[in-house]
This record gives C-alpha cells, sequence and structure tokens, in this order.
C-alpha cells in the first residue's frame, strides 16, 4: 500500500533535487544547506556572500508564502525541551561544519555523483541518528 | 545579478520541495530514524527523489565546460576518507535525531517554527562558530583511499 505522505515525499523530493540541479547547471555551485549558511556564520564565504543570502532568502521566504495553501495548520512538531533543541542544534552545527556537509550536500549532491565521502557522510549520520533515537527516546525517554 | 537570481528561485524551490515533502515536520524524520518504533519510511522517499534529478544534472555538467552562468563547476570530490568526515557526519547524526531538523528545514521553517525553531537557529549558528577550533584540531587523515 502507497500512502499519501509517501508520494508527497517523493514530489517534494523532485523539487528538491530540480533545486540542486539549477544550482548546478546554472550557478556551478553544489546545493548545500550547511555549507551556504556556514560559509557565511563563519565568513570562509563572503567572496559570493550575495548568492549565498538570495538562496536563504527564497528558502525561507517561500515555504512561509505557502502556509495558507494548506487546508490544515503545519507545525515542526518540536516537543523536546529546550536544553535538548539546543544540545541537538549545537551538534548540527558543529557536526556538519566539521563534516563539510549535511543532508543536502553529502546526501543529495554527493549520492548523486556516486562520491564515497557523500555515500560514507550519509550511513554515518544515518546510523548516529537512527542510534540517537533508540539511545535517547526508547533507553533515555528524553525525546 | 542573473546568479543571484538563480540562487534565490533555486532556495525557493528547495524550500517548497522541504515543505511539500514533509521534510521540516520533525515527527517525520525522527519517524524515519526510529527503525525500532512506528518507523515513517517517508524520508527514502524524498531522498530517492531528490537524487533522481540531481544525478542527472551531473551527467549533464559532466558534457558541459562551464556552468551556463559562467564560472565552472565544482572539482571532483577527493577520494579521503578523514575523521572530520566521520565523526563530523556522527556529530550532525545525532544531533539530528535529537530534535529532528537539518540545516535545510531549520531554515525553511525560521519565520513559523516557534521557540523551539529559533533556539534551534540559534545553536546551529554558535555551533558553526565554534567547528573551525574543532576542525583544526582533526586535521590528520585517518584512512586514504586508492
Amino acid at each position: 500500500m502507497i500512502e499519501t505522505d509517501w508520494i508527497w515525499g517523493l514530489v517534494g523530493g523532485l523539487m528538491i533535487g530540480s533545486a540542486a540541479a539549477m544550482f548546478l547547471l546554472f550557478n556551478g555551485r553544489i546545493m548545500g544547506a550547511s555549507g551556504i549558511l556556514g560559509g557565511l556564520v563563519d565568513r570562509s564565504g563572503l567572496g559570493n556572500w550575495a548568492e549565498r543570502l538570495a538562496f536563504i532568502a527564497g528558502l525561507v521566504v517561500v515555504p512561509a508564502l505557502m502556509l495558507p495553501l494548506y487546508s490544515v495548520p503545519v507545525s515542526t512538531n518540536i516537543t523536546e525541551s529546550l536544553a535538548i533543541v539546543v544540545a541537538g542544534g549545537l551538534l548540527v552545527g558543529i557536526g556538519t561544519r566539521i563534516a563539510s556537509g549535511c543532508t543536502s550536500g553529502h546526501g543529495v549532491c554527493g549520492i548523486s555523483r556516486f562520491s564515497l565521502r557523500g555515500i560514507v557522510a550519509t550511513v554515518f549520520y544515518l546510523l548516529a541518528g537512527g542510534l540517537g533515537v533508540v539511545l535517547f527516546r526508547h533507553l533515555l525517554g528524553v525525546i | 545579478m542573473l546568479r543571484i537570481l538563480l540562487s534565490l528561485a533555486s532556495g525557493g524551490l528547495f524550500g517548497a520541495g522541504l515543505l511539500v515533502s514533509g521534510m521540516t515536520d520533525t515527527t517525520k524524520v525522527q519517524g524515519w530514524l526510529d527503525v525500532f518504533g512506528a518507523w515513517d519510511p517517508t524520508l527514502a522517499f524524498v531522498l530517492g527523489g531528490a537524487i533522481i534529478p540531481m544525478a542527472i544534472a551531473w551527467m549533464v555538467a559532466a558534457r558541459r565546460a562551464q556552468p551556463a552562468l559562467g564560472g565552472s563547476f565544482p572539482p571532483a570530490p577527493a577520494p579521503e576518507l578523514d575523521r572530520r568526515l566521520i565523526l563530523g557526519s556522527v556529530l550532525f547524526g545525532v544531533g539530528w535525531g535529537l530534535v529532528g531538523l537539518c540545516p535545510g528545514p531549520a531554515m525553511a521553517s525560521i519565520t513559523w517554527g516557534g521557540t523551539g525553531g529559533l533556539v534551534f537557529m540559534a545553536a546551529m549558528i554558535a555551533g558553526m562558530l565554534l567547528a573551525p577550533v574543532l576542525r583544526d584540531r582533526l586535521a590528520a587523515p585517518a584512512l586514504a583511499v586508492r
């Protein structure tokens, strides 16, 4: 049985991949969310700050404009305590910059070019995420 | 100017895709990672769907001398698997599992994700500022392939 959520996942995925394809074929850049933001944050990517800022502007504004299209309220459903949210944010920020990529850069852009680094990074963050959920949800019960 | 517009459009399409696919919903992401709970396979459809157009784009790029708006295509990725890649990915994965947000969806939901979303973003930016210090200490390659 195919669920509606899976179809929307596939449609959204095709949109994400098309966005990455545009960014590569027109601008010659890899669409990695952590790299685009991180280069502005640590000033290592100020050479093309305007492109980065424009990408982030589109990324922030378009989903916000789409919200009224939904008949039910859309939520991120973050239910964790603020301490957990801070820990999660810190780990995501540190980890993606040390690994030079996240789900979009290593996952979408790396795997699609059969990059060993992209594939290995994806295997490790999926495993760590899965083990993290087992540990923090099922064993410790904090998320 | 065209590069700026294309960046804006690409970011917009990325954000729309994240929202449509359900990746801004942390319960779906944590549901995917929770293989021992009520496992939600949606993320596999998202990643699979995203890889298809991008794989075609890499094939097109391989036949072109340069991107449509000039400049050059990204160089081939280094064949090295260093400890930064592995340790960084492990840290990222744990953080991703804790809250269910990665950098793209965190930005896509920043205006409507409530206090949790804003706190996550602030902590993520703080982590990005701390990363260069740790990165330099992990510089030695652990494993070279080829």
